[in-house]
């Protein structure tokens, strides 16, 4: 009886999982699955390349360099550091309707904002509002965390620091009358940078939580002069700061400056000449940088992008290359399960 | 049986010249010589404790920490950790520190726990008690606690607890019996003898009183071999001194029979024991997978290092002009300027090892260890492999083989208690060609089973049964069984008469058992031997008596034994058994050819056939044997031989009178079990102790050798006739001639070759002296490397391991099991690659010192053929996917630092790169290592052959590992630069803003690095989907489960600003990307062209060049449709496979 009950307390559990019989799907990359599947995921793609295709075709994207390195580009008088405060004025014509609405972009490159010193040098809790981060900045920020009298640099940091400050206007040019052309620069950055992630001290006015801080070395004005026309666009949540505040991943990239869409300009930029006005105060060429300005129209699937449309096409294409391809093996060499 | 003669021989080959470093001097029960005798020096001798475990309460952290850190990769690993906190880093040291301790942890706990056993198990036998005599009375103590000379009382069936010099025994001869099974794998009864003057001691007070000490040389391994003398002091007499030889010598290990008790004195204890000799220190046995696991490692160490190289080198280069060096808007600091441009690089270059660390995965260890651990439950869960009889089902003692059970190239079997059941059975006899089988007894009449025989002649009922007669008496009386005393004659009748299968006989031949027996079970019992006169019981019941006069005893060079009997009518009988070869040339007369052929017969199935002959002497015949006997046994010189001579004159002019057939019962399935190994690639060899007629016929039961094997002698007797050099070039000619002529069929002819001990020791011994007489130990593996089957035979313990390293060491390194149930198999369990116990009857020692325990040997089968190749198969995968994702995972961010001047700037968010190998692509791999069955169990053990397509580490072989990185590299390749242009030609960009619609944002680099990351998480957990056969409700749950714990975790990470951390940097990334369609777009096309290879690979791959699995899997469908046609089908895909 002992042993009986030895016998059974050893016995393993008869159960499908420990004796490895779960019931299972046995799937098989055969014939009969791949081929199909091909022809259908390859037809799919270039229905997707082609509409992708298409559509992006149909954006249209203007781009005007003005770094000014060239002699005879009209900001060449700026690129020379010493010049302070300089304007330059880009002229421009449009022959068509540029379709609205559209988004105004500036553009960078050779610009590392990828450094992961420079990814790193900020303080998020100053970013977030926090006063004891005004008096303290992170030490991520260093060396541009206390200006040369120990006095810290709010907002701390070299992505702070570095703030695109190049400012545009534009300007339509009708029968010789410059017409101002309405930007709007609000909704730029991403809503939840504005309304959650970027904060200003609950002190007002805001002035006042900036007392004992300094404003960044580079920045002309400190954080909360911003936008002198938009109490609201200002500290923090200014959107031409958030924007830059995000930083881009690759070393040539745009961020976008302005929208185009009231007013008249609500269909689009229409055809005639155009000025630009800009306050060049950025200096890229010490690190043999270029600036440009784009203006651009987007479609349901975002800007002009002919790669993913393209791509789209060559899979497409590929699949079904390698389906007849398949075939043929199949053909050539009888698989076992079709005998 | 004599056999101290031939172990003389193999001792001396084995072991070489006996060298005497030291003897050791044993006082027995600790008295202290008398005065005059040589100073009394006392030695130190270990305790009686065996100790099996590695570690101690103490030493367990420091010396547990040092084995692991001496591991390479947990080395790299604290390292990196090291690295970490010391320099600058991009990432944190906590994510590669947690992983790192976890996996310490881990490890610890399951070693202690392992060790734990050990200690528990040592400790059950070193407080197992043991009497011991001290001032004439018997004390209980523990073994651990036994000293070198103390006496000891070992009683009936016990175990001897370490290695004594008998005294004396309850038998008034001085003499006891002893079974070393669990030794050497002979469970027959040997002779042990004491020393004259003191085998009189009766109780322990006699024994107390004696005063005497022991000489004896220093432990060595070798079983058979003892040297001593002991010399006894009486009151004012000069000491007698008698030799003591291995015939004293009880070894630890061994059990008394048939022996009520014993008292003799311990020599050598402990750890000094020759058992304990003979065991080999335990090494940590490492699997070929781990091996290839650790190339595969220095490669991606390689790839890291060089990565890091070029980094670093390209950073400066990119920095040599100052305006990239230090751009205005990212100055350094001042600390940072100050530091010299060598310790600036130096610490560049940590940081890129620190950033692309995640190349070589920590948690793989973990995943495999965790693996292994858990996929071992499977063995011990198989409930096919559970024994009814025993009750238990197999055990895994260590888990880090598993895999190792998929690659076997050589197994080596024991024979007894392995193969066999270790239990002979009388099968049949034939007299004059008509056979009687026990099984067709019907109250003791013999129906004889003529109808399946040919009768020649029928011949006259009065001649047949004369022959009869003799044939049975021939076969009660010429042997050497002793009968237990305790049986009485009333108490054996009785139990015939009842049917009661009562086993009383003892001899040191169980065949002569089994025959004994047999003749009981047919009608003829014998009953004892009483002062010279053997009594049988015949069928009608009546009492024989026959004088015993002389006894012709059996040596292996004659191969048969005679008595001389008296019959009570007063006839002279020579009865005469032996194998057939030393019968029949002695035969004049008798039905020759019948018992040939019926002989022959049973030698083909198996069975150990012995023929019986007599010849009636006359007085003067008689007188004249005497005279001959008596002449040489009182030879002083050349005994041997002149008894040799007398016993060949004696024995001659037989009336030849039949045959017999005993078979050693296989195990259950044993040949099935072999022939699956052989057609699985596997070669098998018997390695036995026993001797070379009784293990050729296991052999040939259990299908080793064929029919149709040409069977390559190796042997004492032939190396004696020629030098061993002629014979091994012959035979290695031999072969090569058969495999020059076969050509392309190999199968027409396989070879089997027996070797024995000594010649084995003489291959191998010739080999050390030098390159003179040509590389024998090199044509031998030649040999062997052509045999399909071997049978070493005549093997002492270490000549086993001896042989399994041989095999190891080989050019071609081939992975090696050996199997095994007693303690003589201890040391080649320990030094195969595999050891496998079988929980025999001869102890537990092979148990549980080997790394899988099963039952029988025929669950070996489903061992290797089924839970190996799932074994090797899931881990294998297990591997080369982990170093697939990795490099899908790490070689972006090496691409990346093109991107971002070098700057070590990581393209995942910390969370990513602590979580990618710990939650969101651990759990489907290591489920899919658990429960992947790529064919199915029935199909694997239906055809062994499949076997062959995992040979040689198959998928874990370069090219293979190759296509994997490139697979990971070609993904990772796609991910970074679809990633790329699509952020990079244009404004990739969301228009689906949260809240407000038509507005354009901007994508940051996290943005980049999750989109590549989602990418990159989908395709490997899809690239494994791919690779799974069997999807199992497990394996869908974590398949699926996983992705969409990422999308979740994702969405959670992103969806919170997290008050302890100090950036934020993830906020609404995640959701952000998915708001935009184009995102979406490049997710599906990326993840689809990265998987598109693969795909094409495989489908390319199982039409062009199918493997024997692939056939196996596709003629699934077909399987389960019909039933009947499944042995049809496996058998003609098998033979595709060839």
């Amino acid at each position: 009886m002992v042993k009986a009950e030895k016998e059974i307390a050893n016995r393993p559990d008869n159960t499908a999982f420990t004796q490895q019989r779960l019931p299972a799907w046995q799937p098989m990359l055969s014939a009969g699955i791949v081929i199909p599947g091909f022809v259908l995921i390859g037809l799919a793609f270039i229905g997707i390349g082609v509409a992708l295709f298409v559509t992006s075709r149909s954006i249209e994207v203007l781009e005007i360099d003005y770094t000014g390195e060239d002699k005879n580009s009209p900001c060449f008088k700026c690129s020379d550091q010493d010049v302070k405060n300089c304007v330059c004025n880009l002229e421009f014509s449009l022959d068509s309707l540029f379709e609205g609405p559209v988004f105004f972009y500036y553009g960078l490159s050779n610009y590392f904002q990828n450094y992961r010193k420079y990814a790193a040098s900020r303080d998020d809790d100053q970013l977030s509002g926090d006063l004891d981060a005004f008096t303290s900045p992170s030490d991520s920020c260093s060396p541009f965390d206390l200006n040369g009298n120990d006095k810290p640099i709010v907002p701390c940091g070299a992505i702070a620091n570095s703030m695109f400050n190049d400012t545009f206007v534009l300007y339509r040019v009708v029968n010789g009358v410059k017409k101002l052309v309405p930007l709007d620069g609000k909704g730029i950055a991403w809503w939840t940078d504005y309304n959650v992630k970027y904060r200003n001290p609950t002190v007002t006015p805001l002035k006042n939580a900036f007392n004992g801080t300094v404003k960044p070395i580079s920045w002309p004005k400190p954080a909360y002069q911003l936008d002198t026309s938009d109490p609201a666009n200002n500290g923090f949540i200014n959107q031409d700061f958030l924007v830059w505040m995000r930083r881009a991943a690759l070393p040539d990239f745009r961020k976008l400056y302005r929208r185009i869409t009231e007013g008249e300009y609500e269909k689009g930029l229409p055809a005639g000449n155009y000025s630009l006005k800009i306050a060049y105060n950025y200096p890229v060429l010490s690190f043999h940088g270029t600036k440009k300005v784009v203006f651009s129209n987007v479609s349901w699937m975002g800007g002009k992008n002919e790669f993913l449309g393209i791509a789209y096409l060559v899979v497409g294409s590929l699949c079904v290359l390698m389906s007849i391809v398949m075939l043929i093996v199949y053909a050539k060499f009888k698989f076992p399960e079709d005998d | 049986m004599d056999f101290t003669q031939l172990r003389n021989i193999i001792s001396r080959y084995c072991v070489g010249e006996e060298i005497w470093v030291d003897s050791r001097t044993v006082y027995i029960g600790h008295k202290e010589p008398p005065p005059g005798a040589e100073a009394y020096i006392p030695q130190r001798y270990p305790d009686n404790r065996i100790v099996s475990s590695k570690y101690t309460f103490w030493n367990f952290i420091p010396k547990n920490l040092f084995e692991q850190f001496r591991r390479i990769a947990n080395f790299y690993f604290l390292v990196i950790f090291l690295v970490q906190l010391i320099i600058d880093t991009p990432t944190s040291p906590v994510t590669s520190g947690l992983p790192l301790f976890f996996v310490i942890t881990v490890t610890a706990i399951k070693q202690g726990y392992e060790d734990w056993l050990r200690h528990k198990a040592d400790c059950s036998i070193n407080k197992c008690p043991v009497d011991v005599v001290q001032q004439g009375k018997v004390v209980r103590t523990q073994s651990h606690k036994l000293r070198v000379g103390d006496i000891v009382v070992v009683r009936e069936d016990e175990t001897f607890p370490c290695d004594l010099i008998l005294l004396s025994s309850s038998r008034y001869d001085g003499t006891c019996y002893v079974t070393t099974a669990s030794l050497d794998g002979e469970s027959s009864h040997k002779t042990y003898y004491a020393v004259q003057d003191t085998l009189a001691f009766r109780t322990e007070q006699e024994v107390d009183t004696l005063h005497a000490t022991i000489e004896c040389e220093q432990p060595q391994p070798d079983l058979y071999k003892f040297v001593g003398r002991i010399n006894i002091y009486k009151d004012k007499e000069e000491p007698v001194a008698r030799p003591l030889g291995a015939e004293n010598l009880l070894l630890r290990g061994a059990t008394l029979k048939n022996t009520q008790h014993i008292y003799a004195v311990a020599v050598y204890t402990g750890m000094e024991t020759k058992m304990a000799l003979n065991y080999q220190s335990k090494s940590q046995k490492r699997s070929a997978v781990e091996k290839s696991m650790n190339a595969f490692l220095i490669v991606y160490l390689f790839i890291l290092i060089s990565k890091a190289v070029i980094n670093t080198v390209l950073k400066y280069a990119f920095q040599w002009s100052p305006d990239r060096d230090e751009p205005w808007y990212n100055h350094r600091t001042e600390i940072e300027r100050q530091r010299h441009v060598v310790i600036r690089a130096f610490t560049d270059f940590l940081a890129f090892m620190v950033l692309f660390n995640y190349i070589i995965p920590v948690s793989m260890y973990v995943t495999v260890e965790m693996q292994k651990f858990l996929g071992s439950y499977f063995i011990t869960w198989d409930e096919e492999m559970f024994d009814e009889e025993l009750g238990e089902g197999a055990q895994v003692n260590t888990s880090d083989l598993n895999e190792e059970l998929g690659q076997v190239e050589y197994v080596f079997t024991d024979k007894t208690g392995t193969l066999t059941e270790n239990n002979m059975e009388f099968i049949e006899c034939c007299v004059d060609g008509n056979v009687y089988i026990p099984h067709a007894i019907c109250n003791g009449q013999i129906l004889s089973a003529a109808s399946s025989i040919d009768m020649i002649d029928s011949s006259p009922g009065g001649y047949r049964r004369e022959h009869e007669d003799l044939f049975f008496r021939a076969l009660c009386l010429c042997h050497t069984v002793q009968v237990k005393e305790e049986e009485t004659v009333e108490s054996i009748k009785r139990g015939i008469h009842q049917g009661r299968p009562t086993s009383f006989y003892i001899s040191s031949s169980p065949d002569e058992v089994a025959l004994v027996e047999g003749m009981k079970r047919l009608g003829y019992t014998y009953l004892r031997l009483k002062d010279n006169y053997m009594e049988i019981l015949n069928k009608d019941d009546e009492i024989e008596r026959f004088e015993l006069l002389h006894v012709l005893n059996f040596d292996s060079v004659r191969r048969r034994m005679s008595v001389i009997v008296k019959s009570s009518s007063g006839e002279y009988l020579l009865f005469c058994k032996g194998a057939d070869s030393s019968i029949f040339p002695r035969v004049v007369s008798g039905k020759v050819e019948q018992v040939k052929a019926r002989v022959e017969l049973n030698a083909v199935e198996g069975l150990r056939t012995l023929c019986v002959a007599y010849r009636r002497l006359s007085e003067s015949d008689y007188q004249e044997a005497c005279l001959h006997l008596n002449e040489a046994k009182l030879a002083l010189q050349d005994r041997e031989q002149r008894l040799a001579q007398a016993y060949d004159i004696i024995e001659r002019d037989f009336v030849l009178l039949g045959a017999t057939a005993v078979e050693d019962r296989l195990q259950e399935k044993a040949a099935d079990t072999i022939e699956s190994l052989h057609k699985a690639g596997m070669k098998v060899w018997v390695l036995t102790g026993d001797k070379m007629e009784t293990a050729a016929a296991t052999c040939y039961a259990s299908k080793l050798f064929r029919r149709t094997t040409q069977i390559l002698e190796l042997t004492k007797k032939r190396t004696e006739e020629q030098s061993l050099h002629d014979v091994l070039f012959e035979l290695n000619r031999t072969v090569l001639r058969q495999r020059s002529i076969s050509g392309l069929s190999v199968d027409c002819l396989d070879f089997g070759l027996i070797i024995d001990g000594a010649t084995l020791s003489a291959v191998l011994k010739a080999n050390q002296e030098g390159a003179g007489c040509g590389n024998y130990r090199e044509i031998f593996l030649d040999i062997c490397r052509n045999c399909s089957a071997v049978l070493c035979c005549r093997m002492a313990p270490l000549q086993k391991a001896q042989i399994v390293k041989l095999i190891k060491a080989s050019k071609e390194h081939p992975i090696t099991l050996a199997v095994g149930d007693g303690a003589n198999d201890v040391s080649m369990i320990l030094e195969a690659h595999v050891g496998i116990g079988i929980m025999g009857k001869e102890g537990r020692q092979a148990a549980r010192n080997s790394d899988y325990a099963i039952p029988k040997f025929k669950h070996l089968k489903k061992m290797l053929l089924v839970h190996g190749h799932f074994y090797y198969i899931r881990i294998a995968e297990l591997v080369q996917y982990f170093f697939y994702k990795n490099v899908c995972f790490i070689f972006p961010q090496f691409l990346y630092q093109f991107f971002c001047g070098f700057s070590q700037q990581p393209l995942y968010d910390t969370a990513y790169l602590t979580l990618y190998n710990i939650s969101f692509t651990s759990l489907p791999i290591l489920l899919y290592s658990l429960v992947e069955q790529h064919v199915t169990m029935d199909t694997l053990k239906r055809d062994p052959s499949l076997y062959r397509d995992i040979a040689k580490n198959s998928l874990l072989r370069w090219p293979v590992f190759l296509y994997w990185t490139c697979l990971g590299l070609f993904d990772a390749v796609i991910f970074f630069f679809g990633a790329y242009f699509l952020f990079d030609n244009t404004t990739f960009t969301s228009n689906g803003q949260l809240m407000t619609t038509n507005t354009q944002m901007m994508f940051g680099n996290w943005t980049f690095g999750t989109l590549v990351f989602t990418v990159l998480v989908f395709t490997v957990t899809l690239k494994l989907a791919l690779d799974t056969h069997h999807w199992t409700w497990i394996n869908h749950f974590v398949i699926w489960g996983s992705l969409l714990f990422y999308v979740i975790f994702s969405l959670l990470w992103g969806g919170i600003i997290w008050p302890f951390l100090n950036y934020q940097r993830m906020y609404y990334v995640f959701m952000q990307m998915l708001s935009s369609g184009p995102a979406w777009l490049s997710i599906i096309l990326l993840i689809t062209v990265s998987l598109l290879p693969d795909v094409i690979k495989k489908v390319l791959c199982r039409a062009l060049c199918p493997t024997a699995i692939e056939r196996a899997q596709s003629s699934r469908p077909c399987l389960t449709v019909e039933p009947s046609t499944i042995f049809m089908l496996s058998q003609s895909s098998s033979r595709m496979s060839f």
